[in-house]
């Protein structure tokens, strides 16, 4: 399973990454010139190898304040809907279009076009709480007995 | 409900589910495959190609002697009696007050005998049912144990189940059945299914079953084909509307509420539940089973709230995303005065408003229509020679 070791994770299956502070950097558009406190969040291959056939995405607004650990975002397999959790604290900047537009992009590329939203932190410390690759990894091993 | 501490049951193709990698789960204490690969890769390929599935969890009963007739006569909505031998017709039981106790498909398989495939939950309980309830000389046997049933659905099922069975299947109409006279007593094929694609449900001894299932999957896989779970079984079934026992219909649901009118032959003699059927005809029911799409959306799942202009009208009792139409599709219980295609309804999903739209059901509408243009009854399979 591909748990890349540039990214953070959430016991919930969520992935965050830190953007430098340089403005040009970034998934898609331009970030605003920035701290560097924004962090991109999308969910797992674990997850979306769980989840499969991702059918719709339900994602907050530009503007919405979230808390570390709450749900915020829903996304639909044909199966269920599953609750996304915020892995940091602050104020949501910017959400992902196109994977509203084609949810089976979760599927397809879930730590890249498959990003869901990004997080301008208000507690940088919430960032240095999750886990690594290493530890995520454990955790997911120890779930698959 | 069955103990949650009873092993599950296996059929006898359960050790190819596990060597195919099939996500597996319990379904009313049957331990069968969800999925092999993705619910909407195997939906499509039973639309395009070919499915393949095991469905042995379900109950096979034989029913049979001078006054069979009879006994299925006073117990389903059907008349038995229309249907000849090599004809299959699909009917409800029902209870005194007109609850149905299950839908099943009836294959008269003989002059006396039929062979009757119940719900897999309602086995036990439809046996016993037709036990207390038989006529004058009349057998009920489950003949479950040591058999299986297979279904092959999609439109190239005809052109592989020729070859491999060497028969001509495609003289077999929709609802037909016959024997397959090389696997066995009791070994038949019927053109039935519940996808809404052309297809072919295989009653067969177990062994027979395991041989077809490698059988099939080795000679059809470069066309197509697929192993298919309960997961697309179940998004194949809504999107060709059809109700599924247990969750759109119960023993508190009549034929009229879950607008299965056509089922029931009201003009014949009297039938468990007819005079309640009679009596909801006369005062009309208050809830009507109709189909609904979103143009876009989340899925409308079991539970979910209809209202018109704030008014609750109805509730979801099924739900799915279509791979084929590409939109979220949904079934349930409205008020009769909302059930006409082109009615808006609001579906409300995590708080959140979305338009759905009544609509005629099936939804997807493509083979159903061409299968019934090429209906015609053979009771026999011409062998080839």
């Amino acid at each position: 399973m591909q748990v890349p070791s540039e990214l953070l994770y959430t016991k919930s299956h969520e992935w965050a990454r830190r953007l430098p502070a340089a403005p040009t950097s970034g998934i898609g558009s331009v970030a605003q010139a920035g701290e560097g406190n924004e962090v991109i969040v999308g969910i797992t291959a674990h997850a979306q190898e769980e989840l499969r056939d991702v059918v719709f995405v339900e994602l907050p607004k530009v503007g919405k304040i979230v808390k570390q650990g709450e749900p915020i975002a829903v996304i639909e397999s044909v199966k269920a809907a599953f609750d996304i959790y915020a892995p940091v604290s602050g104020t949501i900047s910017r959400i992902n279009e196109a994977v509203v537009k084609s949810p089976q992009l979760v599927n397809q590329d879930c730590y890249g076009q498959g990003w869901l939203f990004a997080v301008s932190l208000s507690v940088p410390d919430d960032f240095t709480r999750l886990l690594s690759s290493a530890d995520y990894s454990k955790q997911i091993e120890a779930g698959a007995h | 409900m069955e103990l949650s501490t009873d092993p599950l049951r296996k059929t006898a193709l359960h050790e190819r589910h596990r060597r195919l990698g099939a996500k597996m789960t319990d379904f009313h204490g049957w331990d069968m495959p969800l999925y092999y690969t993705s619910i909407l890769e195997e939906h499509k390929a039973v639309r395009q190609a070919l499915g393949l599935f095991d469905i042995s969890h379900m109950g096979q009963v034989l029913v049979s002697g001078p006054d069979a007739v009879h006994t299925l006569n006073q117990l389903m909505v059907s008349d038995l009696a229309n249907v000849g031998e090599g004809r299959a017709c699909y009917t409800l039981m029902l209870n005194e007050s007109a609850g149905i106790l299950d839908d099943l498909i009836i294959y008269r398989i003989g002059a006396e005998s039929f062979l009757v495939i119940v719900n897999c939950g309602n086995r036990a309980s439809d046996v016993e049912w037709l036990q207390a309830h038989r006529q004058g000389r009349t057998t009920i046997t489950d003949i479950s144990q040591g058999r299986s049933i297979l279904a092959v659905q999609g439109p190239l099922a005809c052109r592989v189940l020729e070859q491999i069975l060497d028969a001509r299947v495609t003289s077999l109409g929709k609802f037909g059945i016959a024997p397959i006279r090389t696997m066995g007593p009791d070994a038949c094929i019927a053109r039935t299914g519940y996808t809404g694609s052309d297809g072919f449900e295989l009653f067969l001894p177990d062994h027979h079953a395991q041989r077809l299932w490698d059988t099939i999957l080795a000679s059809a896989k470069p066309l197509g084909a697929q192993p298919v779970g309960l997961g697309a079984r179940d998004t194949l079934r809504v999107e060709a509307g059809l109700r599924l026992y247990g969750t759109d219909m119960d023993g508190h649901t009549t034929p009229w509420e879950v607008s299965l009118d056509w089922t029931v032959a009201i003009n014949k003699p009297a039938f468990m539940g007819k005079d309640a059927l009679v009596r909801q005809k006369q005062q009309g029911p208050t809830r009507k089973f109709v189909g609904f799409e979103l143009s876009q959306g989340p899925v409308p799942r079991l539970g979910t709230e209809l209202t018109v202009d704030g008014k609750r009208v109805g509730t979801v009792t099924s739900g799915t995303f279509s791979p084929i139409l590409n939109r979220p599709l949904g079934m349930g219980y409205v008020e009769p005065a909302y059930t006409k295609p082109g009615t808006t309804l609001t579906v409300t999903v995590r708080n959140q408003r979305y338009t759905g739209t009544v609509v005629k059901l099936p939804f997807w509408k493509g083979e159903t229509q061409q299968a019934a243009l090429t209906s015609t009854a053979a009771p026999t399979l011409e062998q080839r020679s």
